[in-house]
Parts: structure tokens; C-alpha cells; sequence
């Protein structure tokens, strides 16, 4: 498919644009704070300050960032090769049957660091089994990937919530959850890196699934701009017909791409689960698996996009849990609405600024824009 | 006898649960056969519920509310066009953003206006649909099978259910009947033929996500003015999903689709119904189990096991004119 836009310098391209959309997005959600009678220049600084202010704030951001990270990483993986894995949430869910059976089996007998490897390995695999069967369906039988994979996210919610109700949860127990895990599945903090810097921090689940993330944003550039595997899954996406053309089988990269979004996904999972509550519990993902979405579109599918990305989401919700409490009017709610704002900007508007702007390159330098139109990143 | 009256009631609460799914489905219907995906039924349909309850408690009237309603949620639809349509974004990211747009903005709207948790005050009679009662539903009630039929099944809903099922026939003679239908048709196979014969591909798109934003709001409405007494947040509850689930299994087709939702509603209708006792034959069914199917039903039907489901060929593509 040709996009009709014309090329601009690439840090027009990579930083301008984005930095527009995203300000839209802000002023936007500035208009419904105003709406709701808040000062909106009040509301982002109370947002910051509750995210950055105190070390407890910055290690909650981060601990949210981690999940982002994972979730964007997901999206961004299968979104290289053309594919929209909205099921990330449904895989994450259902990978806390993995996570939390292996918690369940070793934490009393394994320490930590034995429990975490078997926890990563048994939470990947089960998100990219439920990844794999859309996938099957979209290389063999031609089923949109979307649908399937919504259609996905409701059947895991079904059986997590069948098993958290009944097999899983302890006989004495009313929660809809497992029992708690020993110390044999609980995750170290990292809370002391940031009070290195001097901060205090009173609790927060900041844990070492932050660094298992960072390795994984670096695996996955290494994955998508440095092999073989990689320059396939982005030849597919780019276009599908070149890269048949070119012998690369289309079963075989759909499937290893979804598989390995939905091991992303899944490993989400051990950051909520081994890192904060030590149980698996209804609705543990809680929606993060959408914020994926918005994250990797934010970050533009890089991986070093996706982690600012994760920590700028990471910062709505640690900021607007601090907003909440300070405007009352203004709760959690917020942040999905600032969610919804980055993806239609971000995503589904991002070239509506892009004419104005290369007419604007064009009047200073004609050069700096090229003649020919150029095929334009993702749509 | 008592089966029997089981039977009724079942079929009775069918009706209920399928409209607000038929409503929406009909509304996809609209959207996908001229080439825009709306993944976005189900904000639509949050918005239209939470404006229909807001404006209908505040003016005190259930007619302004439903215009209110789909007021709110033909606007919605309209960012989809500009962003799918005018813009050529990606029509699911798009769908996804109004997705959370409504989700968020509905509660802070709610807590904001009415400072009931997001809910809207509860409506007062008046100020919603109330059930109308078929002439001679009375009189017929005691004659078996006929009487309860005709007088609990048929009569005693609200004005939207019939409207919900008189625009079964009302879009199939829209889609297969008329010049806009055959070119909304076109515009979702092969748009570059419509826009060769003169005919504006943008505005015609347009114009399919305005029915779609007409039906979701009316599909909002009944959910907070006829099944429930105000606005819950999320109380639309993946039924956007399921609509459109149930719009792949009627394979884009109006009647199919009636079909297609009262069976998903007769799902959730049975899931209710059987919460706990055992069916004869195969013994407890898990909730979840029958919450889950109309999914996996749906999965099976995409992975063409039973029939093959196959989309407007040119849904999701957004159009751009040859130069």
C-alpha cells in the first residue's frame, strides 16, 4: 500500500512528529480536565511531582514502567511483521497459569533464583502457545488476526477467572485468588538503586523484573534489526508479497513472530505476580496489556522508543494515582482517557500533522524534503 | 407446564440480552460493508448509554435522552472517519483509541457531573422507556401455550426492542434494495469503481459510519434506559465485542445477524438461567464455559470449520486516489 506523504529529515521524522501528536493528545486530555472544572496546569504538575517527586514515586513509575515494557515490546514484536496482536492482555492473563503453577510448585523448595528462570521459561511459553493458535489460524486459514486474538483475550479472562474461582484458589479462602507464595517466589526489590541517589523510599514493588526487561528491549532491537529472523519478519510486514517473492515462508515467519510477542507478553506477568502481590489474582493484568498498544506505537515499534514510552505511562499511573488523591474530581479514569488520546494521535492520526509540517520543511529548504514520496512507517 | 413456562422466560430474557447485541451488530453491519473496521462499536455504545442516561435524568425526558445518545455517539463515530477515513489511519488503532476514549471519559464525566462513582442518578419513571403492553395481552394471558407466548414473550418490552427488530428487514432493504445501499456495498468491495462512476468514496464512508453511530447510540440507550435504571461505567461489558463476533458469524448478513445474536443472547440468557444446576445428560457447566462460548464459536467459525466467513474485500484499507 503507498502512503502519499512526502519524506522529512529523519529527526523530523522521529522526534517532531512524534513530539507533536503527542502534545495534541495532551491538550486534548487538558480540555477534558478543564471540562471537569480542574485546572489542567495544576493537575500535570501534581502528575509529575507525584511521579518523580519522592523516591517512592519513582520507584512505583518504574515498577509500572517494567510491565509497559514488556506489553509495548509484545506489540511492537508482531506489529514488525505486519500483524496487530491486540490478544497481548489474554496472553499475559493466561500466563499467570504458568507463573503462578510454577510459583505454587517450587517456592517452598527453590530459592528465588531458581524459581525465577522456570517462572520466565513457564510464563513465555504459555503466552506464546495462546499466541500460537491465532497465529495458526491467520497463516493457515486466513482468520483476521485481530478478531481471533480479541476473541482470545475474552476466552483466556473466562478460563483465569474459572480457575481462580475454582481449582486454584485455596479451600479456605473467599478471594478469587491462589494462596500466597513463600519466599521462594518473591522477587528482590531494587528499591536500593534508587536510594543510591539518596531518595527514601518507604514500599514499593520495584523488583528485578525491570532489568529482565531492559535485556529484553536489547534482545528484541538485536532480534529486529541485527538477524536474519528479523529482516524477514520486517520484509513481511512491509509488504507480504515481496516477501514471498523472496522464498521466505509465510506460515513459518507469522508463527514465530506472534509466538514470540506472545512470550513477551507473558513474561509480563512476573513483574505483577513474583514482584508486587505473590499470588495470582482476577484481573491481575488489568488493562496493561491495552497500554501495550499504545506504548509501542508511541515508541514508533523501536525498542528504545518503547521504554521512554513505558516510563512516560509508567508516570501517568504512578502521577495519577497522586492526582486522585489531590483532585478528587480527577480519578485513575484519567489516565485511560490520556491512553485512548496517545493511540488515536499517536497511532490511528499520526500523519495529520505531517503534510503542514513538510510544507513548512519545504518553504525553508526544499532539499531537506526530497522530490519523491517515500512509503511511510506502519498503517 | 413448568418446563414449559421455563422455556418462555428463558426465551422472554433471549429477547432482552440480544437487542442492545443486535443493535450494535447491525451498526458494524453498516460500517464494515462499506470498508471501514469498526472495532470501536463498543465505546460507541458506552457513550450512547452514558449520554442517554445523563441527558435523560437531567432534562427529565427519555426521548431527549436518546436523541442525546446518539447525538454523542454519531460524533464519535465521526473522529473514526476522520481518522480512518480523511487521515487514512489505521482503522483498528483508531477503533481501539475511541475504545478508551469512552471508557474514561464516561466515568470522569459521571463522577464529575453527578458525583455518584461514575454512576448517573437513577432515572425516574418518565425518564425511561417503559414496557409496552401488546393490545389483548391481558385477555389472551390464560389460554395455554398461545397465552403466555404472545403475552410474556411478545408483549410487555420496550418501544426500542421492536424498533431494534423492525431494523432487521429495514437494513436489508437499505443495503440490497436501494441506490445507497448498492453503493455502500461497492464502496466496501471495490472502492476505486465507485469513485471512477463519480461518486464520492470519502463522504459515502462517511455517511455508513453515521448509521453506525445512529444504531450504537440507540444500542447505549437501551442498555442505561431500558435494561438498567442509569448509567454503571463499563456496563457495555465486551457486548461490542460480542457484537461484532456475532457480525463475522452472520457473515455480514442482516438476518443472519438477527440470528447470530439471539443466539449469543440466548448464551448469556442460559448462562444466567442454569448459574449452579445441572443440565441433564452432561452435568455441571462452569458459568464461564457458556460465557466463553459465543468466542470460541466464533473462532471456529473465522477458522472456517463451519462454513467460511469471508469480510467486504476491501475492510480495512483505507482509500487513496489515484494520481
Amino acid at each position: 500500500m503507498s502512503t502519499p506523504y512526502a519524506k522529512l529529515p529523519a529527526w523530523a521524522d522521529y522526534g517532531l512528529i512524534p513530539l507533536i501528536n503527542l502534545s495534541v493528545a495532551f491538550i486534548v486530555a487538558g480540555f477534558v480536565v478543564m471540562l471537569v472544572g480542574e485546572n489542567p496546569f495544576r493537575a500535570a504538575v501534581i502528575l509529575v511531582e507525584g511521579a518523580f517527586g519522592k523516591g517512592t514515586g519513582i520507584a512505583f513509575t518504574l515498577f509500572y514502567a517494567t510491565t509497559f515494557i514488556f506489553t509495548g515490546l509484545s506489540v511492537a514484536v508482531a506489529a514488525h511483521c505486519g500483524l496487530f496482536n491486540i490478544g497481548t492482555e489474554g496472553q499475559a492473563y493466561i500466563a499467570g497459569l504458568g507463573v503462578g503453577v510454577v510459583c505454587l510448585a517450587f517456592d517452598s523448595v527453590l530459592p528465588w533464583w531458581l524459581t525465577f528462570p522456570l517462572a520466565i521459561a513457564a510464563g513465555a511459553a504459555v503466552g506464546a502457545l495462546w499466541a500460537l493458535i491465532p497465529a495458526y489460524l491467520q497463516a493457515k486459514r486466513g482468520s483476521h488476526i485481530v478478531i481471533t486474538t480479541i476473541m482470545f483475550n475474552f476466552i483466556a479472562a473466562s478460563i483465569m477467572v474459572y480457575l481462580l474461582v475454582g481449582p486454584l484458589k485455596p479451600a479456605a479462602s473467599q478471594a478469587p485468588q491462589t494462596r500466597n507464595f513463600l519466599a521462594g517466589a518473591e522477587l528482590p526489590k531494587l528499591n536500593w538503586i534508587i536510594e543510591l541517589f539518596g531518595a527514601k523510599i518507604r514500599s514499593a514493588p520495584f523488583n528485578i523484573c525491570f532489568l529482565l526487561a531492559l535485556v529484553m528491549a536489547f534482545l528484541v532491537w538485536l532480534l529486529i534489526w541485527r538477524t536474519k529472523l528479523g529482516y524477514e519478519m520486517r520484509t513481511y510486514g512491509h509488504s507480504p508479497k515481496a516477501a514471498r517473492y523472496a522464498g521466505i515462508s509465510e506460515t513459518r515467519i507469522i508463527l514465530i513472530a506472534m509466538m514470540i510477542s506472545g512470550a513477551l507478553a507473558g513474561m509480563m506477568t512476573l513483574n505483577p505476580v513474583m514482584g508486587d502481590q505473590h499470588n495470582v489474582a482476577i484481573d491481575f493484568v488489568s488493562g496493561a496489556g491495552f497500554v501495550g498498544i499504545a506504548v509501542a506505537l508511541m515508541g514508533r515499534l523501536h525498542p528504545v522508543g518503547i521504554v521512554l514510552a513505558a516510563i512516560l505511562f509508567g508516570m501517568l499511573y504512578q502521577g495519577g494515582a497522586e492526582l486522585a488523591f489531590e483532585m478528587p474530581a480527577i480519578s485513575r479514569d484519567m489516565i485511560v482517557i490520556i491512553q485512548g488520546l496517545v493511540i488515536l494521535f499517536a497511532g490511528a492520526l499520526e500523519h495529520m500533522f505531517r503534510p503542514y509540517v513538510q510544507a513548512l520543511f519545504a518553504s525553508f529548504s526544499p532539499r531537506s524534503v526530497g522530490i519523491e514520496a517515500v512509503k511511510g512507517k506502519g498503517a | 407446564m413448568d418446563v414449559f413456562i421455563a422455556i418462555v422466560q428463558i426465551l422472554d430474557s433471549t429477547i432482552r440480552l440480544s437487542v442492545p447485541l443486535l443493535l450494535a451488530c447491525l451498526a458494524g453491519l453498516y460500517s464494515e460493508r462499506a470498508g471501514v473496521f469498526d472495532i470501536g462499536l463498543e465505546g460507541k455504545m458506552l457513550v450512547g448509554a452514558f449520554a442517554g442516561a445523563a441527558a435523560a435524568s437531567v432534562f427529565h425526558s427519555a426521548f431527549l435522552g436518546l436523541g442525546m445518545a446518539i447525538v454523542m455517539s454519531v460524533a464519535f463515530a465521526l473522529v473514526h472517519g476522520f481518522a480512518s477515513i480523511t487521515h487514512r489511519g489505521n482503522q483498528i488503532v483508531s477503533g481501539v483509541a475511541i475504545n478508551f476514549v469512552a471508557a474514561g471519559s464516561t466515568i470522569i464525566l459521571g463522577q464529575a457531573w453527578f458525583q455518584q462513582g461514575g454512576r448517573t442518578p437513577a432515572l425516574q419513571p418518565g425518564e425511561r422507556f417503559e414496557a409496552i403492553t401488546l393490545p389483548g395481552a391481558a385477555a389472551i394471558h390464560d389460554v395455554p401455550i398461545i397465552g403466555p407466548i404472545y403475552s410474556e414473550l411478545l408483549s410487555g418490552h420496550s418501544i426500542l426492542v421492536y424498533l431494534a427488530f423492525a431494523m432487521v428487514p429495514f437494513t436489508w432493504w437499505v443495503l440490497f434494495r436501494t441506490r445507497f445501499g448498492l453503493r455502500l456495498r461497492a464502496v466496501g468491495e471495490n472502492p476505486a469503481a465507485v469513485d471512477t462512476a463519480g461518486i464520492s468514496v470519502a463522504w459515502l464512508r462517511y455517511r455508513a459510519l453515521i448509521c453506525t453511530g445512529i444504531l450504537t447510540g440507540i444500542a447505549g440507550a437501551y442498555l442505561s434506559m431500558v435494561q438498567n435504571g442509569g448509567f454503571v461505567k463499563d456496563m457495555t461489558a465486551g457486548k461490542g465485542y460480542i457484537a461484532l463476533a456475532a457480525l463475522i458469524f452472520a457473515k455480514w448478513r442482516p438476518v443472519n445477524a438477527m440470528f447470530a445474536c439471539l443466539l449469543f443472547g440466548f448464551l448469556d440468557a442460559a448462562a444466567i438461567r442454569l448459574q449452579g444446576s445441572p443440565l441433564p445428560l452432561i452435568g455441571k457447566v462452569p458459568v464461564q464455559f457458556m460465557q466463553a462460548l459465543p468466542y470460541v464459536l466464533t473462532v471456529i467459525l473465522l477458522a472456517g470449520f463451519i462454513g467460511k466467513a469471508i469480510p467486504p474485500r476491501a475492510g480495512g484499507v483505507p482509500y487513496v486516489k489515484e494520481r
